[in-house]
């Protein structure tokens, strides 16, 4: 199961490249993260759920906080992810904005960097209730790259 | 949606037998114009629903059903456990008990127009709104033990609510077999401060007019009269819920293949109802709906306060108060047999006929309140349960128009702001921390919420009572 340890003297996470996009869901949101690394895919699929709520950009790195999960399969350990994330956001009431993820076999060491909710300056636009095993796929494409995605839902 | 894999069995049904894994017909509750525009995804997901162990009758989905994670949402599945039948957190989804509630104001709209803006402030200030707002109750615990076993009651307990709202609350406002101790610490701390939140996306506060009566008996007896306003509230077990659906649905979709279930879709992650995980989540679950009975009751109260600033000593007794994100333990009839069952509502109401003996006294003859949600701008409506509700889908009808655009499509096609002055020339208040989450949940982003009820009509699945525009609407 998901571990979480609050460290806020920890360094800011430090991207490692990468992009991310909406793909449709007639309902809710499909989130998609592309990137070098399966981290890197990972870090961006998050950042894709931060802009499903606000715009990432305006997010101050002010805390950081130290995210570590693991999982029999790289599927399940995406989800774990997002909804590790999602819980420091909704327990914390912070948004998050900057996302650093190290993965060795079967654990994910993240660092998460964020700030409170400014509902004037943020102004969220919507929930995420949870991350789903929805059109869930953590596959390396044939040009290298990886690809990170599932549907969230709002 | 491609029909050709259908059998069309009435006006309003249509059928696909069982081959292959599936263990029983998939049948979608729709006339010819609502089942072209679904989804393709409803077919697939509905089939993959009646490959699990257990399912007796049909798998259903309702005439607002669209594609959903794992269930349809509109999806409605019983299973038997003496039969190896399953329980899935996939089919009950992140949102436990998230429902609808309404109560009567009996004032007339000019009562409201006087201080339409005002009241639509004191409502946005008293009632906690969107992400990261919190409640003033922070619960510890004792407390919040006491309140997942003690629901709707808890909260009048606590000061909230009169004494006759229960009865008019599903359960009587507390749902037995809660199991607090299955609730995971996490999912505890993640509602200490969420108690009498309204949430976000598309929960919803509204003062609402009722437009037109279609059943002027039921209506009587549900006290809505034409040219008055109701309140109603949509909203659900907030993080609680969000909380046990995400543990569960791990735990589960990694314990299937222990089970012997071969899960046509890890989403449909669901455990034997005879497990030592199907009974923790059930435990977890219920105690999920008793959190969702508890908010909205508290909600009422809040609302109840505000409207007392304007109207001193005003009663807003409760209509009804229901869920659509459920699983319950139920009697129903299958195949000329009554079966104690399991029953999946994923977007879909609980709708049961005249003389149900779990209806409140006053509506005994009349039927269940169905509450059908709309969305600012959009028409809500109230129906009632038919006696046709039981052998069309176990007294089950359907919960909403349900969105016609993704969230990207709509912020892609309006403004925040000109939304909401438009709505406001129309005479619609709306109240919200986020023009982009307006724009989102913009009326034409959902379907078209009369079909769909009409439909339900027709498919026997629940009357129309009362159409519902809106005044005011405090949008999460």
């Amino acid at each position: 199961m998901t571990a979480i340890t609050h460290t806020p003297d920890a360094t800011q996470p430090a991207p490692t490249g990468g992009r991310w996009e909406h793909f449709p869901h007639v309902a809710d949101i499909g989130v998609r993260g592309f990137g070098p690394t399966m981290g890197s895919a990972f870090e961006q699929a998050a950042m894709a759920m931060t802009a499903a709520v606000t715009d990432p950009d305006a997010i101050e790195p002010i805390t950081t906080m130290e995210i570590n999960c693991q999982a029999p399969n790289a599927e399940l350990l995406l989800v774990d992810w997002l909804n590790a994330i999602l819980y420091e956001m909704a327990t914390a009431k912070m948004l998050f904005g900057r996302f650093s993820v190290q993965i060795r076999g079967d654990t994910l060491n993240g660092r998460i960097s964020g700030e409170a909710i400014d509902v004037e300056r943020h102004a969220p636009a919507t929930e995420v209730k949870g991350a789903t095993y929805s059109e869930l796929e953590v596959v390396q494409e044939p040009d290298g790259q990886w690809r990170a995605q599932c549907i969230v839902d709002v | 949606m491609d029909t050709t894999q259908f059998e069309r069995i009435s006006k309003t049904a249509w059928k696909i037998r069982p081959s292959g894994r599936m263990r029983v017909p998939a049948i979608i509750h729709a006339d010819e114009s609502l089942i072209s525009d679904m989804d393709d995804k409803v077919r697939e997901q509905l089939v993959n629903v009646t490959t699990l162990p257990g399912i007796v009758g049909a798998a259903h989905a309702m005439p607002d059903a669209h594609w959903g994670y794992g269930f349809p949402i509109g999806g409605v599945a019983a299973f038997d456990p003496a039969d190896n039948g399953v329980i899935s957190a996939g089919g009950v989804g992140f949102d436990i008990s998230c429902g609808v509630r309404t109560h009567l104001t009996g004032l007339k709209v000019a009562d409201i127009g006087q201080v339409r803006t005002k009241i639509a402030d004191a409502l946005y200030h008293h009632v906690p709104v969107g992400i990261g707002s919190t409640g003033k109750i922070q619960l510890n615990d004792t407390q919040m033990t006491a309140m997942l076993e003690g629901g709707a009651l808890w909260a009048l307990n606590r000061g909230y609510g009169e004494k006759q709202d229960l009865e008019f609350i599903e359960e009587g406002g507390r749902i037995a077999g809660a199991r607090p101790e299955t609730v995971s610490e996490r999912a505890r701390k993640r509602q200490s401060r969420e108690m009498g939140t309204l949430g976000s996306g598309n929960h919803y506060l509204e003062i609402q007019e009722v437009a037109e009566i279609h059943d002027a008996a039921a209506a009587r007896a549900f006290g809505l009269v034409q040219g008055q306003c109701v309140l109603t509230i949509h909203c659900g077990s907030r993080g609680l819920g969000h909380q046990i659906g995400t543990e569960f649905l791990r735990e589960m979709a990694i314990s299937a293949p222990d089970h012997g279930i071969k899960l046509p879709d890890r989403e449909l992650a669901c455990a034997p109802i005879n497990s030592d995980v199907g009974q923790r989540y059930i435990g977890a679950m219920r105690s999920a709906i008793n959190c969702a009975m508890a908010n909205r009751q508290i909600i009422g109260h809040l609302a109840r306060e505000v409207f007392r600033r304007f109207w001193p000593g005003i009663r807003l007794p409760l209509m009804f108060d229901v869920s659509h994100n459920t699983c319950k333990l139920e009697t129903h009839q299958v195949n000329g047999r009554a079966r104690d069952v399991y029953v999946h509502r994923k977007g879909a109401t609980r709708s049961l006929g005249p003389g149900h003996p779990s209806l409140p006294q006053a509506y005994s003859r009349i039927g269940q309140p169905v509450l059908i949600g709309g969305s600012m701008g959009t028409e809500s409506w109230v129906l009632t349960g038919m006696p046709t509700s039981e052998t069309a889908a176990f007294s089950s009808a359907c919960h909403g128009a349900g969105r016609r655009m993704s969230r990207n499509q709509a912020r892609k096609t309006w403004q925040g702001r000109q939304v909401i002055d438009d709505l406001a020339d129309r005479g619609i208040t709306i109240r919200s921390p986020s023009h982009r989450g307006v724009a989102e949940e913009a009326p034409g982003a959902y379907k078209d919420v009369a079909e769909v009820v009409e439909v339900a009509e027709r498919a026997g699945l629940a009357k129309k009572v009362a159409r519902l525009v809106p005044v005011v609407c405090i949008k999460g």
